[in-house]
């Protein structure tokens, strides 16, 4: 496959673009394979991308039920930060924060990614006190963060409005080298890696079943026919517990929509994406322009890829409050996504009760910026059964007792 | 040229001139002008830049489609980018300006990226800019990022107000136009509560200007008389200006008023959002014309054949004298007829279909239109405005037959439903391959609450597009919305007849000519706002991004303002052309709300600054206010902090604030604790479910202090329990738990023990609460008199009703500061009392209230833990040291079980000590205490953290409290914690308990 | 935007005055049973594309709670009941299989629609 570069372009541009390839190709499932992943989104693909380039195993399918990215990967708000409390999740976040740096080049795919700092606003003594913990825990975890004051918050966004009546900014967290990415390029680049790695990405393939002998896994079915394997990767997100329940075992997952909104593009007025939790919203300026904001869940399981409008109301008024001047910029366009929550709101990375399955899930809302440490981690766990960062992620953890908990400001002063 | 004309007009009003500025040059139009005919008339076509290559823009419809005409409207606080020129009601001092160009709309440095447009297909962007690695952020992302964007960037805090309105109805009607009319007519005399709205300013949608006849009246007559039938009736409700934004699940609907954005000086909200319940929805939305794809389709002069018939009936205005019309169908012969009929010439009427058409076709034969079949344009000549066309056959390629000379374009591609609200929940579309385009399938409707589609469909919106069709497809909506919406007609309305000239199939026209190569496809613009060309959807095809969602999200194509309202359908037929697929097989991207942009401030709604939240207010809130008190937001409380004085930091203030309660005397305002009342004959029993301790042996007149799990172990609360009489206890909750808990304890009761009898009040808010400490608590409160309040009278963790200056009272002898201390509650209404006589007999002790923070100091100079700081959701009691609190004796307790799983059983679990630096500094909040070495993952190990961390005036020495591994087997042992600021921190875990280790002070 | 009836009060209630509590019809864990009972317990909840029984509590309201019965793909409420009742009624299980056909009380596929 062609490398893309600026001469190519140029090269291209001469014969109006008659010579571009297929990105991917589009094969027909072969009888077997050694690793089969389930799901095209960014976690399945780059699972895949590592296989075969950290452990040679190329003899992979990716099955997609529908388009390539066309779940959770194209429609978060794709922020990207590894500023995590504890410390199996502030190691996997930045192993995929330090992968997003260098990603453009690994795969010769523009992706986008912009360090453009990420900040997390404190608006009550108790998230000062909290964002204060998580930059200690930061600085032993080796991830770089800072707790920054007010008129430091206002210098990286002046846009905002720190001493609103109610909630004024007291601080903020701040990560430098956080940032943002374009979403679909990263399906898209690991999936052209992939596809030129002789792996076989085969979309509107939905699994209907999974078949396994003697407690070990073999293939499963398809509505493109059944196909074999030696060892299978459940990426699928929301849908883990259907694809689980095949496998006739369960998982300790809900699926809630959660929402979003983009408003008109403007000209360039927001470097740095801000979240404030007291007032539950978050918000960042793509590069088209656009104030990329991102709102609450549902409370109920919701399968409709739709949420209820006063998610978006109350994150509106949120941003307007933190924000006066989006007061006059108007919503394009709103929409949901099907996030899967486990019991202690962190993500799934596991061998599965029946051998040679692996379970990859869970990510709830904070999918996007895990895909690379995500797929990097799952892939080894798939390859030589185990992995530091997958360790404190098993299944197990639920009938020890042992959490990843990362909602500190889950205990309320007095 | 654009300009304005002697005859047409109807929405104008003549005698009123009205002046605008658009880019700093003085203009006028009249009174009933939108801001785009407005600038038609004083020839200014070019009006913006488009978004990726700059190129010269032009107004194309005349609606909410509009793509290209997008200002920058208004001044300062009032200022709003990208509002659409179309939409916009033109008003006296209108000043706004064009966008994205760099100097100026004429002349723009970045149209630089039209001339490389060769270079800077679909993707591009994808395949280049990445090395070196730095240069994406630092380089490209910033002129990325630069020459993006669209309208500039509001400056001030908005100066307008907005508000929300609650609705309900059996139907609501959206658009306003025949179909509307007729169908809010027909639910309305069927009994109906209606609500019937209409996005713009005027009510008849397109019929006034496409004409016709209804029961051998001109439209306009009916549409009158309906409006006013419409009036007259109590149960229907009517407003323009009002847009069907979204529908939602269960029959959820937005409408989004335009309240003052034509009258901007006038008072009162500018945006109201209505939140409206229906029963059912009939949407009369329209339909919207479709461009043609032709080479040079984006130079400004060139606009849909519909809306330069608007521009001539509506508002007088001629978009040039010279106009090429060119179509598939026969709608836009109309737009021919309009423009001879005010004088303007028509050398050609190109029609794609190789022969025929129907009676407009014919009409246009007989009264002399040169008619061309079979022939398009093969390209439009010209910059910024349209010079000439080329023109060709449909069926080749593209050479040139034949090049005229004109000054505009009208093309027609045909006409689309409107089916944004039918698909916004959920609703499908079929493809109409007679009329080449989708419309609702009303076999799959969005499923409301019980299963039942909710949304019915009227009109054009509904694929019917001749007037009396539309009449009888109206009537039959409204009534049947009537019916779904589970009421009876009272009465059947019978449609009227509608009469225009019958219109022949569109013929199926996705690149014109058919056969355009490489160098005409990629003139030939799909999506005028984002650039995207014929040739970039082709691209994508051919790179494999097949999908739908792929080719949009590749190309940009619909994601610009407009959404694709005009761009979408020709851009999956072209998808399909080039992937050889049926265009079903194609389907439609998601259609999301809302319909067009709404303002941000209309859906915050009131929620501004101090109303942004409700506020809770303790009966003492408007003292702290009046001392000027720091206040701190604990939910939606603000408790005072602290109460420096004049020239006071807010550290001295809590050092004087602790210092005098311990010498004498403080005062603390505890109302916002949490108050649960708990009766019933199975109280004591239930209580010992929720805490972890025995409450059911605790005496009537006694206190004690409990702590409350959740089912999964860990520590949610804690809080003094009071047993008021056999059947009955109050339980204190921290602020932020008590409807937390109080929930909780319902919950239990209503879902898993429901048998048994128990009663729960929360009176958090009955009772103002306010703790006496110090030293000198006795003796006030025995100044003011009235109950027995002596150490054997009453004593620690007892409480007694009674008076105190004459004030009914409940004292709760209960100590968390470590001082000998009373907690008083009285009815709220009298809190503002008791706390005045305090202060007055409290003056002769230099009574201190003290605030949050010396609450929080002298709490953890006791070693008393607080939730939220030593808890932080994965702490159980047993960290805390606090067994002591955990019944051995009760069979079961929520949290009991989980406890005793292998990780929280682990006896190397972090555990609760006290930490006092050697050098008296105080340490960083939130610190962690590292161990040696580095885990698989290369992180730092750690062995403990900070949990609390205080300056202590008493003890004149920074105090804290930690979780540490093996901490209360390692007392003695100096620590090392680093800062985050390279100061490492030497501290000595001690007991947690600094002060008066043996309670002397409190037991007095 | 849910609406539900609340079965206590009779109020059609929006969603804004309701807090949703997950699964219904639990059965509770205490001491004395397995690791495994009590993870499924806490941690193993339904989660079916298709049917499913819930607990609501109208808590902007009359504070009650309740349970519904809804189908979590196209947001239909076969209806809402007593929280104090160890499975849904009878009549409405009826109503539920009618309406997805081979759907059974406590048998999860059937449930996909």
């Amino acid at each position: 496959m062609k490398r893309y570069s600026a001469f190519a372009i140029a090269r291209e541009a001469a014969r109006y673009h008659t010579g571009w390839e297929r990105a991917w190709a589009s094969p027909k499932p072969k009888k077997k394979y050694d690793v089969i992943i389930v799901g095209a989104g960014g976690h399945g693909l780059a699972t895949a991308y590592y296989l075969g380039k950290n452990f040679g195993i190329t003899n992979v399918a990716v099955l997609e039920k529908g388009w390539l990215g066309g779940g959770n990967t194209g429609r978060n708000t794709t922020i990207i930060r590894s500023n995590y409390l504890q410390d199996a999740s502030a190691a996997i976040y930045e192993k995929a924060r330090s992968l997003y740096e260098t990603m453009s080049q690994d795969l010769n795919y523009n992706v986008m990614f912009s360090p453009r700092g990420v900040i997390m606003l404190a608006q009550t003594e108790h998230e000062v006190r909290g964002y204060q913990r998580t930059a200690h825990a930061n600085a032993l975890q080796g991830v770089k963060t800072e707790f920054i004051g007010p008129e430091r918050v206002k210098e990286l966004v002046p846009i905002i409005n720190i001493d609103g009546p109610r909630y004024p900014v007291l601080g903020g967290l701040w990560q430098e080298r956080g940032g943002t990415a374009r979403h679909d390029a990263v399906a898209w680049g690991y999936a052209r890696a992939c596809s030129q790695m002789g792996m076989d990405i085969i979309q509107k393939c939905e699994v209907t079943g999974v078949r396994s002998e003697g407690g070990k896994v073999v293939g499963v079915d398809t509505t493109q026919g059944a196909i074999d394997c030696d060892k299978l990767g459940m990426v699928v997100a929301g849908h883990s517990g259907v694809l689980a329940e095949m496998a006739g075992f369960r998982l300790p997952i809900e699926s809630l929509s959660l929402q979003a909104l983009v408003s008109e593009p403007i000209k360039p007025c927001m470097d740095v994406v801000v979240m404030a939790n007291t007032v539950h919203g978050y918000m960042s300026q793509s590069d088209k322009g656009e104030m990329v904001i991102g709102g609450g869940t549902d409370g109920y399981n919701n399968y409709t890829q739709r949420g209820s409008y006063h998610h978006i109301e109350e994150t509106v008024r949120a941003l307007v409050e933190t924000f006066p001047m989006i007061s006059r910029l108007k919503m394009l366009r709103q929409w949901g996504g099907i996030v899967d929550m486990t019991g202690d709101r962190s993500p799934i990375l596991s061998k599965a009760p029946v051998d040679g399955i692996f379970v990859n899930c869970g990510w709830g809302t904070g999918g996007f910026k895990a895909i690379p440490g995500s797929g990097w981690a799952m892939a080894e766990l798939m390859a030589k059964g185990h992995s530091p960062l997958t360790e404190e992620f098993g299944l197990n953890r639920f009938s020890e007792g042992r959490f990843i908990d990362e909602s500190v400001a889950a205990g309320v002063a007095h | 040229m654009s300009t304005r004309l002697s005859t047409g007009g109807r929405l104008l009003n003549k005698d009123k001139q009205v002046r605008f500025a658009f880019n700093g040059k003085q203009f006028h139009g009249f009174e009933g002008d939108t801001l785009a005919s407005a600038l038609l008339a004083n020839d200014q076509m070019l009006v913006g830049r488009s978004f990726k290559y700059h190129r010269p823009r032009g107004i194309v419809a005349s609606g909410a489609e509009e793509p290209n005409a997008l200002v920058g409207l208004g001044l300062g606080a009032k200022f709003e980018p990208n509002q659409r020129a179309t939409t916009t009601e033109l008003f006296d001092g209108l000043n706004c300006s064009s966008q994205n160009h760099w100097p100026s709309l004429e002349f723009d440095i970045g149209a630089v990226n039209n001339k490389l447009a060769r270079f800077f297909p679909a993707g591009f962007y994808y395949k280049t800019f990445m090395a070196p690695r730095a240069a994406w952020k630092h380089v490209f992302e910033p002129i990325v990022r630069q020459s993006a964007g669209l309208g500039r960037v509001p400056k001030d805090r908005d100066a307008d107000r907005y508000e929300h309105f609650y609705a309900f109805f059996d139907v609501a009607v959206i658009g306003g136009g025949v179909a509307g009319l007729q169908a809010a007519l027909a639910a309305a005399e069927a009994g109906a509560k209606v609500l019937l709205m209409e996005q713009t300013a005027h009510w008849g949608g397109r019929a006034p200007v496409d004409g016709g006849t209804v029961e051998g009246e001109k439209v306009d007559d009916f549409i009158d008389a309906t409006v006013a039938k419409l009036q007259a009736m109590e149960n229907v409700t009517l407003r323009t200006r009002m847009m069907g934004a979204g529908v939602y699940d269960h029959g959820y609907l937005t409408g989004y008023e335009r309240l003052t954005d034509h009258t901007p000086d006038q008072d009162g909200p500018r945006h109201r959002l209505w939140r409206i319940r229906a029963s059912q929805i009939v949407t009369a939305t329209g339909a919207i014309e479709r461009p043609l794809s032709f080479a040079g389709n984006d130079i400004p002069g060139v606009m849909l054949a519909g809306a330069m018939r608007d521009y001539i009936v509506n508002y007088g205005v001629s978009s040039g004298d010279r106009v090429v019309v060119v179509t598939n169908n026969d709608d836009a012969y109309r737009t021919a007829f309009t423009l001879k009929r005010h004088g303007l010439e028509v050398p050609v009427i190109l029609d794609a279909r190789p022969e025929g058409g129907g009676k407009l076709a014919e009409l246009a034969r007989e009264q002399g239109f040169r008619v061309e079949n079979g022939k398009a344009i093969s390209k439009v000549k010209g910059g910024k405005r349209v010079t000439g066309v080329a023109i060709c056959t449909q069926a080749g390629e593209g050479a040139v037959l034949e090049e005229i000379t004109c000054d505009a374009v009208a093309m027609s591609g045909g006409w689309s439903p409107v089916v944004h609200l039918w698909s916004h929940c959920g609703g499908k579309l079929t493809w109409d391959e007679a009329q080449a385009h989708f419309r609702p399938d009303p076999n799959r409707p969005p499923l409301g609450a019980e299963g039942q589609g909710f949304v019915k469909v009227a009109g054009a919106a509904n694929g019917e597009f001749d007037l009396g069709a539309i009449l009888k497809d109206a009537t039959e909506a409204g009534l049947s919305a009537v019916t779904a919406a589970g009421l009876k007609p009272k009465s059947k309305a019978e449609a009227p007849a509608g009469e225009t000239l019958a219109e022949a199939n569109p013929a199926a026209v996705w690149l014109m000519p058919q056969g355009a190569g490489p160098a005409l496809r990629m003139k030939a613009f799909l999506d005028y706002q984002n650039d995207v060309k014929v040739s970039d959807v082709m691209l994508a095809a051919q790179e494999g991004y097949e999908s739908v969602e792929h080719t949009k999200r590749y190309t940009t194509l619909g994601m610009a303002t407009d959404q694709g309202k005009l761009s979408n359908i020709n851009g999956l037929a072209t998808l399909a052309h080039s992937l050889n697929v049926d265009i079903p097989q194609v389907g439609t991207t998601t259609f999301r709300p809302p319909y067009t942009p709404i303002s941000m401030g209309a859906i915050a709604g009131e929620a501004r600054a101090e109303t942004f939240q409700p506020l809770r207010r303790t009966p003492m809130h408007d003292w702290h206010e009046e001392q000027n008190a720091f206040f701190e937001p604990v939910g939606h409380w603000r408790r005072p902090y602290c109460y420096p004085r004049q020239g006071e930091s807010h550290a001295e203030a809590v050092s004087r604030e602790i210092n005098q309660t311990r010498a004498a005397l403080g005062l603390l305002d505890a109302s916002t604790l949490g108050k649960i009342i708990v009766k019933g004959p199975d109280a004591g029993r239930f209580l010992d479910m929720m805490y972890t301790n025995m409450m059911s042996t605790l005496k009537p007149g006694k206190c004690r202090y409990g702590l409350m799990c959740n089912e999964n172990g860990f520590l949610i609360d804690d809080g003094v329990v009071a047993r008021i009489d056999e059947d009955t206890f109050l339980c204190h909750t921290t602020t932020g738990g008590a409807d937390r808990i109080h929930g909780h304890m319902e919950e239990w009761l209503q879902t898993e023990w429901w048998d048994w009898k128990v009663y729960t009040a929360n009176v958090t808010e009955q009772y103002a609460q306010i703790a006496v400490v110090g030293p000198k608590a006795r003796e006030v409160l025995e100044k003011l008199g009235g109950m027995e309040v002596s150490k054997d009278g009453l004593k620690f963790m007892e409480w007694a009703d009674g008076e105190l200056a004459g004030i009914p009272v409940r004292a709760y002898r209960i100590s968390f500061s470590g001082e000998l201390s009373y907690e008083i509650a009285v009815p709220a209404s009298l809190g503002r009392a008791l706390w005045d006589k305090l202060l007055e007999a409290g003056a002769e002790f230099n009574v201190m209230p003290y605030g949050t923070e010396a609450l929080h100091v002298m709490r953890a100079e006791k070693g008393f833990i607080m939730i939220g700081d030593e808890t932080d959701g994965t702490v159980i009691p047993q960290d805390l040291g606090l067994n002591w609190a955990i019944s051995k004796k009760k069979e079961d307790f929520l949290g009991k079980r989980a406890q005793l799983r292998s990780h929280m059983a682990d006896p190397n679990r972090w555990k609760l000590v006290g930490l006092e630096t050697l050098d008296g500094a105080v340490l960083p909040d939130g610190a962690y205490v590292p161990a040696s070495g580095n885990n698989a993952n290369g992180q730092r190990n750690t062995q403990g953290r900070v949990t609390s961390t205080y300056h202590s005036p008493t003890l004149g020495k920074g105090i804290a409290m930690a979780l540490v591994h093996n901490g209360p087997d390692r007392m003695g042992e100096v620590l090392e914690i680093p800062g985050t600021d390279g100061t490492i921190y030497k501290a000595r875990i001690c007991d947690p308990v600094f002060y008066d280790k043996d309670g002397e002070k409190q037991n007095v | 935007m849910l609406i539900l009836h609340c079965p206590y009060c009779g109020v059609d209630a929006e969603e804004t005055e309701l807090h949703a509590g997950g699964e219904a019809h639990l059965k509770r864990f205490g001491p004395g049973s397995s690791d495994e009972e009590f993870e499924g317990y806490l941690f193993h909840r339904e989660n079916p594309k298709g049917v499913h029984f819930e607990r609501w509590r109208h808590v902007n309201g009359c504070g009650k709670w309740f349970h519904a019965a809804r189908c979590t793909n196209t947001l239909e409420v076969f209806g809402t009941y007593s929280a104090q009742v160890f499975e849904p009624p009878q009549e409405l299980q009826d109503k539920i299989s009618a309406k997805r056909p081979g759907w059974e009380w406590r048998d999860l596929k059937g449930s996909d629609q």
